[in-house]
């Protein structure tokens, strides 16, 4: 293929694999659910975004089970979701297990002919380890079939550069930071103090985005109802999230990285920003992109109360040819002891509340952060999160308002015709 | 009334037959595969994108309701459609323009006794065997706002740091920079190719009349490769109105939020073609992305035709 047939061929397949893609659409589950005769070789894949410490894992689950092999293939963040829709549809390339993230759950749980009813393989056994809205979110719309099992919640805190707050002539101590951010609006304040010091390339603030998420997350109803009707539009905590996240940026504390791009990470490895909203899973993220930074960082609470950002379920489409063995290993992955295990690696914290009051996670500490007390920090916030409901395209709603904030931030509108975009643009998500 | 044709012996009738069947459809069964091929996998996805842009019709689900011209009506009343047509033309016109006159210059540069020839034409061919996805991350660092080193050299004369991905202008001029450094060579070789059939005599014959390389250029040079000026500017058209890859993959590098395929918070990039990636591909809603990708075949085809006229006119001297 010449380079110019390749620029020509790119929409042409494009244009083949979306009339492919929808022929196949009609088909139904073929979930054939034959399980493996013993000693048979057994290749099961796992589709994960980003990492989720489950290397270890695999190589422990080895030893109890030789004939299994396990594939992990991690895609980006949209990528994985919008390809699990994909091959759903398609009937073809979904993996055995595939992690899906609390903001698409409900996406795929509307589609309970998709994915093995865990039930069948006896895993509602383990409703009770689960905090209660976790377990929930994997059911199926009716609340009939088990199709996935929590492995970790985001519960929120604070991440901060003490040696950032110490230039700006703030408290550092996490007591104290804590104490200057009861609310959102102090948080707000303690902000303009910090630009106010003039701290040489450092901002207050990432970027508003991930905030506005969070203060969602932290009221009693976010973007939809539980009639899932979008209510973004008319919900006054949303607008207050929406108010709260452009005050950011018009007092210009944003550094104006947006969340998970290359330029986000390069600002982490040269500390451009002083504070980023902190659920469990983010720590693992900063350990990998601050290196550097070791004991710089720690971790107060969250202004505004607790709230979830995050955190992830198992799920086993229908499509797997070793629907037994992948049930098997989500089971294994999502256990008390692993999540655990998990939790002290990467961060991520257990969605099964025993574990909260178990002193080795009580008593777990990370250099990283300053000894900062992570194990006690996020069990409180995961225990006293008041769960949401969330909607079956709250990924679409999300980047409507995020592409809103986004041009408040950039200087193309001001907040009140970004939000009327948002309306508009609210109105297309059916 | 005459019998010849009908009284042809048995044998050689027969023989006959198959002679005239060898010459009439071998030759078709010789091109058969191309065809197949094409219809496969070039007419039928266009007649069955056709067919899906008439339905509401989401991957999300298996209802496909017939709508008629609807998805076309609302099409044409979307504001973010003429948007990303003008973002097309826009960055079609800055990266094609300068492009095609740079190659013409570089192949002229070329088109004469060099130490090291093949060296420098191989090397025009570089960037562009360079896989896309590493152009764009290298190019979006190159235009990052906060470390990027354009930025860094644009202020030592005193310029402020300019946020690239932010704004309309420079977005599309980043993003035309990037396509200029993949094609300009690829087009450059091309025009080295149907310039060393220009007959040397004429520019000897120039030469000895006193004039200077920049008229034989004009005079000599592009009257006589206008067949491959016309070919390429039609090709180069047609890829500018089809750029995806790098808005797409610019969006998810430079930094500036938005969407996956929103190409920009405020769609400053979104180019046609990643309109259509982000109504079908990532909403799903693949009527209305067939609609979209109709409307832009229809677009490609006009333009290029516009630009077939106008370079059918170019004569010497134009330049």
């Amino acid at each position: 293929m010449t380079p110019r047939v390749r620029r020509f061929a790119v929409p042409l397949l494009t244009a083949s694999l979306l009339a492919l893609a929808t022929a196949c659409g009609g088909g139904g589950g073929t979930g054939s659910g034959t399980s493996a005769q013993p000693g048979e070789k057994i290749k099961l894949t796992i589709g994960l975004f980003g990492d989720f410490g489950f290397k270890p894992l695999y190589e422990e689950y080895k030893k109890t089970h030789p004939n299994i092999e396990i594939v992990e293939n991690v895609t980006q963040f949209n990528d994985h979701h919008n390809n699990l829709v994909k091959r759903l549809a398609t009937n073809a390339g979904a993996g055995d297990v595939e992690a899906v993230e609390v903001g698409y759950i409900s996406t795929f749980t509307a589609q309970p002919g998709k994915f093995v009813d865990l039930k069948q393989y006896g895993l509602d056994k383990r409703q009770g380890e689960y905090l209660d809205w976790k377990w929930q979110q994997g059911l199926s719309k009716d609340g009939q079939q088990v199709l996935g099992l929590g492995t970790d919640v985001g519960g929120l805190a604070m991440c901060y550069r003490k040696d950032l707050f110490e230039k700006a002539g703030l408290p550092s101590a996490r007591d104290e930071v804590a104490a200057l951010w009861p609310t959102w609006e102090k948080y707000i304040e303690t902000g303009k103090k910090f630009a106010a010091a003039d701290v040489p390339g450092a901002k207050f603030v990432d970027s508003p985005g991930e905030i506005f998420r969070a203060i969602v997350n932290q009221a009693p109803v976010g973007l939809y109802d539980a009639q899932d009707t979008v209510i973004a539009g008319t919900n006054p905590d949303v607008k207050k999230a929406w108010d709260l996240s452009n005050q950011i940026t018009l007092e210009g504390l944003s550094a104006k990285l947006a969340a998970f791009s290359p330029p986000w990470n390069t600002g982490f490895a040269k500390g451009s920003f002083a504070t980023v909203i902190c659920p469990a899973w983010m720590t693992g993220y900063i350990q990998e992109q601050a290196k550097d930074a070791s004991g710089k960082w720690d971790i107060a609470t969250v202004p505004g109360g607790s709230g979830n950002s995050g955190g992830s379920h198992l799920l086993v489409p229908k499509q797997s040819k070793h629907p037994k063995e992948a049930a098997e290993l989500v089971n294994f992955l999502t256990s008390k002891e692993n999540q655990a295990k998990v939790f002290k690696e990467e961060g991520t914290f257990p969605s099964i509340p025993s574990l909260y009051d178990d002193p080795s996670i009580q008593n777990f500490t990370k250099p990283f952060f300053g000894d900062a007390p992570i194990g006690k920090i996020y069990s409180e916030a995961a225990r006293s999160l008041k769960p949401q409901h969330l909607g079956p395209r709250e990924g679409d709603v999300r980047v409507v308002i995020g592409d809103g904030l986004g041009r408040v931030e950039q200087g193309k509108q001001t907040p009140d015709q970004a939000w009327a975009q948002v309306l508009e643009d609210l109105k297309k998500i059916k | 009334m005459s019998a010849l044709p009908l009284s042809v012996p048995g044998r050689r009738g027969r023989r006959g037959l198959r002679h005239t069947l060898d010459t009439k459809v071998s030759p078709y069964a010789y091109v058969a595969p191309f065809f197949l091929l094409f219809c496969a996998f070039g007419l039928f996805p266009l007649a069955y994108t056709a067919w899906v842009s008439l339905h509401e019709w989401t991957l999300l689900s298996d209802e496909h309701t017939f709508v008629g011209a609807e998805n076309f009506r609302t099409l044409l009343t979307d504001p973010y459609f003429w948007n990303a047509t003008f973002n097309t033309l826009s960055i079609g016109v800055l990266s094609t323009v300068p492009q095609l006159v740079l190659a013409i210059w570089l192949a002229h540069l070329l088109n004469r006794r060099l130490r090291f020839q093949t060296l420098f034409r191989v090397s025009l061919l570089l960037p562009n065997v360079t896989s896309v996805v590493a152009v764009v991350v290298i190019f979006s660092q190159l235009f990052g706002r906060d470390y990027g080193l354009i930025n860094w050299v644009l202020s030592w004369f005193g310029a402020g740091a300019v946020d690239w991905a932010a704004g309309t202008a420079s977005s599309h001029v980043a993003l035309s920079v990037m396509i200029m450094w993949r094609w300009t060579g690829y087009n450059a070789l091309i025009f080295l190719a149907a310039m060393q059939a220009v007959p040397r005599e004429l520019y000897e014959a120039a030469t000895l009349d006193g004039a200077s390389t920049l008229t034989q250029l004009r005079r000599i040079t592009i009257p006589m490769i206008r067949p491959t000026i016309i070919f390429v500017v039609i090709v180069s058209t047609i890829g500018a109105m089809q750029i995806i890859a790098e808005p797409l993959l610019f969006g998810a590098s430079s930094g500036a939020g938005g969407g996956a395929a929103s190409g920009g918070p405020d769609r400053q990039y979104q180019t046609l073609a990643l309109f259509v990636y982000e109504q079908g591909f990532t909403k799903f809603d693949f009527g209305y992305a067939s609609a979209a990708s109709w409307l832009m075949f229809l677009a490609v085809v006009v333009v290029a035709g516009i630009n077939f006229l106008i370079t059918r006119r170019v004569k010497g001297g134009v330049l």
